[in-house]
Formats: structure tokens, sequence, C-alpha cells
């Protein structure tokens, strides 16, 4: 019978297509009905990789262990957010519980998908008041559109790193670094020494790839109300604070030498995370970097004085010295989890118990993220910490929002400011908004 | 229901049926998937100013890449199937890179390549030349990386080395007899005795071509020096999208952005290419079996 193969393959197939279908939709409803009392073992993936931060984490897991005996901890590290989207799709019994990212523009994308649960239930039955824990710009990165799949663990501050040692060669203060963004241009070309084409020693490195001199970081220096409208619409063109700012940046590029030879320079920089950091080596006389970088340069073990301050601000918003940007890593629960109140457990003692929050930030050397830690006597730092723990707190400060294709807007943005510093833009205004609408239709087409 | 239907079916038909039924859906992988239509198609062909880039910079690696690493493996295959002594030495020399790890064997190229500290551009300017910056710009990465596909040539060396041997020496000595030159020898002789190895190596090297990943991902990183820190998201594509191939862009909108529609789009682009090349040459070809002419 020569028909039987044929249709019993069909039926096959389709079946399978149907199987598969259904298998691969993940649902993302909460089912959060485990008792948080019972014995059980929840695994938590997290993103740190260097030793003396996994064994921070270890520590911090420990305490958690002590406090709740009856929940044991399974830790997976190093873990990446295509890793950690990959396995919040798929689900099943081998993933994790509990979650943590450093990429705090992909919560807009795991909130709206449901890739992190809603946190919202959790937090009700806790009777937690976000507004007692958290400042208010930890709160806006941890939730998209009013929905909360996320909490904030620690922060990040960015500031200004400079060699004092460089300041006095040169003629300059060392207590007084440059506020305005004009004198920190002048301050730069005066630290700059020139060795036949390239550089002995430079001012500041202006690139957009020199390492966290990235679009978003700049951006928190000049006055903006975000990168999206109400109407969820890109920013980029309307408001002029992006055109200033990427105009300042050029003006620096070319006043420091032009693209090519900073870029060339560039290429010449050990590893952001390794003791061959540009910094650390005198290659270059100042750095905008996050408040780890105080633990690395003691790790290093550099030979100079190092002095910490705000980064500069637009010349006509002096008022707002001080500020900076933020951002942070954030927890949230997978979807799939069988063990979500017990993952809520560890999440709440990780992020709300300030004694938790205080010995973590200490071990690990980030800023404290809730605002009973931040004045907490028991941190332990030395005085340049409290710098960044200022701009933590400083109401100007901003961070990068959120959204359903996660930091794809910023990529978007970032490849037209490449292009600008390389002067291969002449049309920054029609560039603008030629990017806004580039931005508002890869929005569209996610949603 | 022969077991190669059922292999089939599995590995080709299901994947590909559900490629093209998900190119219509709007589908973040975690929510029922939605019907939209051609909105997808649309989106990539005119609203994703990163496919043409990538769409070129494939289509140039399966050109100049490709026919690089045939000439240069037929090459070295000719020149070691005539060395007399030590050709063993020679052939281990020219095999070797080919083992080495992909991600291992570009991190060394970044290295010696590198504008401001390599050795290769010290070389270079030491001795007059001006050195290009390779991997730091985007007139030269994608030369940079076919210099690497070069380097690792062994595998095609191998396949020639074989081929070559397999000539009948009967043929070589009546046109000897005949007074031809070792170009005509080459031409006549050799080419044609060897042609569907050579449809071979192209076929497979546009096929890996297409699937071009690691190398460009790995230089763009290591070049760019954004090894991903907190926050920070490193696009595929350093220097100015010249590294960005269509496999980059498949993962980098479905994994990256959460939009498997578009990315299935991107996918089916790449399989309708692949197909349409080695359609083309087996035409050409008539098949793998030599016409014997």
């Amino acid at each position: 019978m020569p028909v039987r193969p044929r249709r019993a393959a069909a039926a096959l197939a389709t079946a399978s297509i149907a199987l598969f279908a259904s298998a691969c939709t993940g649902s993302t409803e909460n089912k959060a009905s485990d008792d948080p009392n019972a014995k059980t073992t929840i695994t938590f993936w997290h993103g740190w990789s260097a030793p003396a931060e996994v064994k921070a984490i270890q520590a911090n897991v420990a305490r958690f262990e002590a406090a709740h005996p009856n929940i044991k901890v399974k830790v997976v590290g190093d873990i990446n957010d295509d890793k950690l989207g990959q396995a919040l799709r798929a689900g099943g019994s081998k993933g994790p519980d509990v979650v943590s990212s450093f990429t705090t523009s992909n919560v807009g994308k795991f909130c709206s998908s449901g890739a992190l649960a809603d946190l919202k239930p959790f937090i009700e039955k806790d009777k937690l008041d976000l507004d007692k824990l958290f400042p208010e710009v930890l709160q806006n990165y941890t939730q998209f559109e009013g929905k909360r799949c996320a909490m904030p663990l620690l922060s990040d501050a960015y500031g200004l790193y400079y060699n004092k040692d460089a300041f006095k060669a040169a003629g300059l203060d060392p207590e007084a670094p440059p506020k305005t963004w004009s004198q920190f241009t002048q301050v730069a070309k005066q630290l700059t020494k020139a060795k036949g084409d390239s550089y002995e020693q430079l001012g500041f490195m202006p690139n957009y790839l020199g390492y966290e001199t990235v679009v978003e970081h700049y951006m928190s220096q000049w006055k903006h109300n975000g990168y999206f409208d109400a109407e969820g619409k890109s920013t980029v063109a309307k408001d002029p604070a992006f055109a200033e700012m990427m105009t300042y940046q050029k003006s620096l590029v070319d006043a420091l030498g032009g693209f090519q030879k900073l870029d060339k320079y560039r290429t010449t920089f050990g590893a952001e995370w390794g003791a061959k950091h540009p910094f650390h080596t005198g290659q270059v006389a100042m750095q905008l970097d996050g408040e780890w970088r105080l633990n690395f340069v003691k790790d290093a073990k550099v030979t100079f004085d190092v002095g910490v301050a705000p980064m500069p601000v637009a010349d006509d918003e002096l008022a707002e010295y001080g500020k900076g940007y933020l951002s942070g890593t954030i927890m949230g629960i997978a979807p799939q989890s069988q063990k979500q109140n017990a993952a809520w457990e560890l999440i709440k003692y990780m992020t709300t118990d300030t004694e938790a929050v205080v010995n973590f930030a200490n071990d690990i050397g980030n800023v404290p993220s809730t605002l009973e830690a931040l004045k907490s006597p028991n941190l332990k730092f030395d005085a340049r910490f409290k710098t960044f723990l200022d701009i933590a707190q400083h109401p100007g400060s901003t961070t990068m929002d959120g959204a359903v294709n996660g930091a794809s807007y910023q990529e978007t943005l970032s490849a037209l400011a490449h292009k600008y510093e390389k002067g291969q833009v002449p049309d920054l205004k029609k560039a603008l908004a030629d990017t806004a609408a580039q931005i508002d239709r890869d929005i569209a087409a996610t949603k | 229901m022969s077991p190669w239907l059922i292999g089939f079916g599995f590995s080709f038909g299901y994947p590909i049926v559900s490629t093209l039924y998900f190119s219509f859906m709007r589908y973040d992988g975690l929510n029922p998937p939605t019907w939209r239509g051609l909105e997808n198609w649309t989106y990539v062909f005119a609203d994703l100013p990163k496919f043409w880039p990538a769409m070129q910079n494939t289509l140039w690696l399966a050109v100049v890449m490709v026919s690089c690493r045939v000439v240069f493996g037929l090459g070295v295959g000719l020149l070691i199937t005539r060395i007399k002594t030590g050709a063993g030495v020679f052939r281990t020399l020219f095999y070797l890179p080919y083992l080495a790890p992909p991600v291992a064997a570009t991190l060394a190229f970044v290295f010696l390549l590198n504008p401001g500290t390599g050795p290769v551009n010290s070389l270079l300017e030491a001795v007059g030349i001006p050195a290009p910056s390779w991997f730091n710009d985007a007139d030269w990465a994608k030369p940079a990386l076919t210099v690497l596909a070069v380097w690792g040539v062994g595998d095609l060396m191998v396949i020639f080395m074989a081929a070559l041997l397999d000539v009948p020496k009967e043929q070589y000595e009546a046109a000897e007899l005949d007074g031809a030159s070792p170009w005509q020898r080459f031409r006549y002789i050799t080419l044609p005795n060897i042609s569907p190895i050579v449809l071979f190596a192209v076929v497979t090297g546009i096929i890996g071509a297409m699937q071009y990943y690691t190398q460009p991902i790995v230089a763009a990183k290591v070049a760019s020096g954004v090894m991903g820190g907190s926050g920070q998201s490193f696009q595929p594509g350093y220097p100015d999208d010249s590294t960005l191939t269509l496999p980059q862009l498949v993962y980098s909108l479905g994994f990256s952005q959460f939009n498997y529609g578009a990315a299935c789009v991107v996918a089916l682009v790449l399989f309708a290419f692949s197909m349409a090349f080695t359609a083309l040459l087996m035409r050409r070809r008539g098949g793998l079996i030599g016409s014997g002419d």
C-alpha cells in the first residue's frame, strides 16, 4: 500500500509542527504556590567572574543560607545576558530560579516580554514600601511601563578619575578638577604631551570607544529628559541636548589631535579589566569610569596619587555639577520557576536587607542600593568613595531608559555618534532626525 | 516511513517550515506568536539599515575570501606535491594552522595586526611601507579576515594534494612528449582532472562563508576593546559595520532584541543564497562528475 506511508508522514509532520509550536512558547503567568518555609534548593545565576567578586557573592549567599536554614542556594557565575535570555525562554527544571544582570537597559525587554516574573504580588505580600527603600533612579531602571520585574542590587555611579601627579607636573591645581566642559577641554590639552606622531601622555581619551566614554555616560552630563517622550517616541532629534553633547565631544576629539591619531593611540591600551589599563599606566591622565575603578587602582598598585570628582557639566548648567550616570545590577525571578516564593526570599534579602547590602557593597566595592545602606556607618570605604555615594544620591543623576528591544535604540544612536566623531556626518541635525525615525521603526517592529 | 524521511523531517523539513512560519509572526520567544503577514519582510528589506551592509559583507566574503582560499590551497598543494625531500615537514607546517581553534587564531591575528603595538605594523613601518590599521579600519577589516582564512588553508591543501596525486602520470608524460609548456600542462591536464574537487572546495567554502560568525565577532570585540562590562553592550560589525555578517544579524535580532520574526526572515535569505550559489555552480559544472573532455 503505497499511500499509507505518505499519509503517515504528513500526519507526523503536522503533529510535530503542532507539538513544537506549542512547546516553545513559554508561559508567562505567575505560579508562586510553593511554601517558602519548606526545605528546598534554588538556583541563582549571576554575571560576576573576577575571583574577588565571586568570593563576595558566595559570602553574601552564605549569609542568606544562615538566615534561612531551609533554603539552599546553588550559585552559577559568569552568565551574560544572551545566555540569560535563552534560559528564561527555554525554562525547564535545569534553569535558574533567581537571575541577575548588569545590563539595566535590558530591563524593558525583560519586563515587557515577561522574561522575568512580575514582582508586584511579592512586594504587596510583604508590604514593602519601595519609596522608603530605594533612590528614585534605581526604582525607574528596575521597572518598565509600570511593570516591576526586577529589584536593584547595588548600583554603579560614574565620575572622573584624574592623576594628581600629572596635574601638578602640568601646573594645574590637583584639588580643583574641571567643573565645566570648556574648562575640561583646556585641562585635557594642558595634560597632553606629544611624542613623535603619537602621545607620551594624553589628557583624556574622548573617543566613544575609550572604554567608559560611551554615548550614554557622556549624555548624563547634559540636562535632558530621557531618550523617549510621553508617547514613547525617540527624543534624540527633538531635544537639543543630544546635538550639544555630540558637538562638544567632537570638538574635544579635534582639540586633542583628531580621531585618527587618537584611535591609533587607543589601540596601544591594555584591557579595561586588566592591570595595564591606560589610566594605571599613565597613558591617559584622566578617565571617565565607575566607582569600581578605585578597587582596580588599589590592586594595580599605581605609583601616583589618584583624585576623583564628578564629571563636568555643560557651561550654562553649572548648578547641576555633581551629577553623573547611574546604573547597576538587577535581580529578578524566572517565570518558569516552581520555587518563586523561596526565590523571592533570596531577592528580598539581597536587595533590601540593610546589613546584607552593606556587607556586599563592602566586599565588592560597588555603591549600596538602599537609602538605609547609603547612610550606614558600617560602610568601609576610603574617603574618595564618598564622591560616588554623592553622585548616586544627586537629584540630577540619570540613567538609560528601558525599551522593548533592550539597548538596541542606544546602539543605533551610538552608531551615528561613532560616524560623527570621525567626521563622516555633514549634517548632524538631519542625521539625528533619521536616527530618531530609525529608533521608532525598530521599536514598532518589535512591539 | 523510511529512516531517511524521519531524519530529513526532523533535522531539515520541520526547521525550515517553522522558520518560514515564524517569519510571518511577531514572536519574542516567550509569548504566543501573533500573525503579522509581511511586516517582518518589509521591515528587514526596507527599514533595517544593517541588513544591506551585512548582505554586502557576506557576498564579499563568499567571493573574495573563498577564491583566495581556493587559489592558495591549490597553489600550496601544487608546490608540496613537487617537493622531493622534506615534504612531510612542509605538509605539517601548512596543515597545523587549520587545527588552531578559531577564537584563539583570531585573537592572535588581532594582536599581530594591532596598528599601535603589533609586530606586523612595526615591521612595515621600519621598512617605510605605510601600514594599514587592519581590524580597526573599515576598508581593511575584511582583507585582514581574509588573511586569517588563508592562513588556515590546511584543510583545502590536503584535499587538493590527494586530488593532484590522483592525476594519471601517463597524461603528463604524453603532454611532455608533445612539447606542452608547464602552464599548458596545468591548464589542459591538471585542472580538468581535479575540477570536481575545485567545485567541492568552492561550494563548501561558500557555505562556510555564509555561516561566517566566530572570527569576525571575536576580531570586532577585541579590536574595539569593548569586552562587555557593566551595562556596555557590544554591537557586532566594528568598525562601521564592515565585519557584520548575516548570521551575526540573525543572532542579534533574535537573541538580543527578542525579534524572532525578523531573525527568521534574514535566516531564510541566507538559506536562499546558499541554495542559489550551489545550484548555479552545479549547473555550470554539470554535477560533480568530471565531463571527461
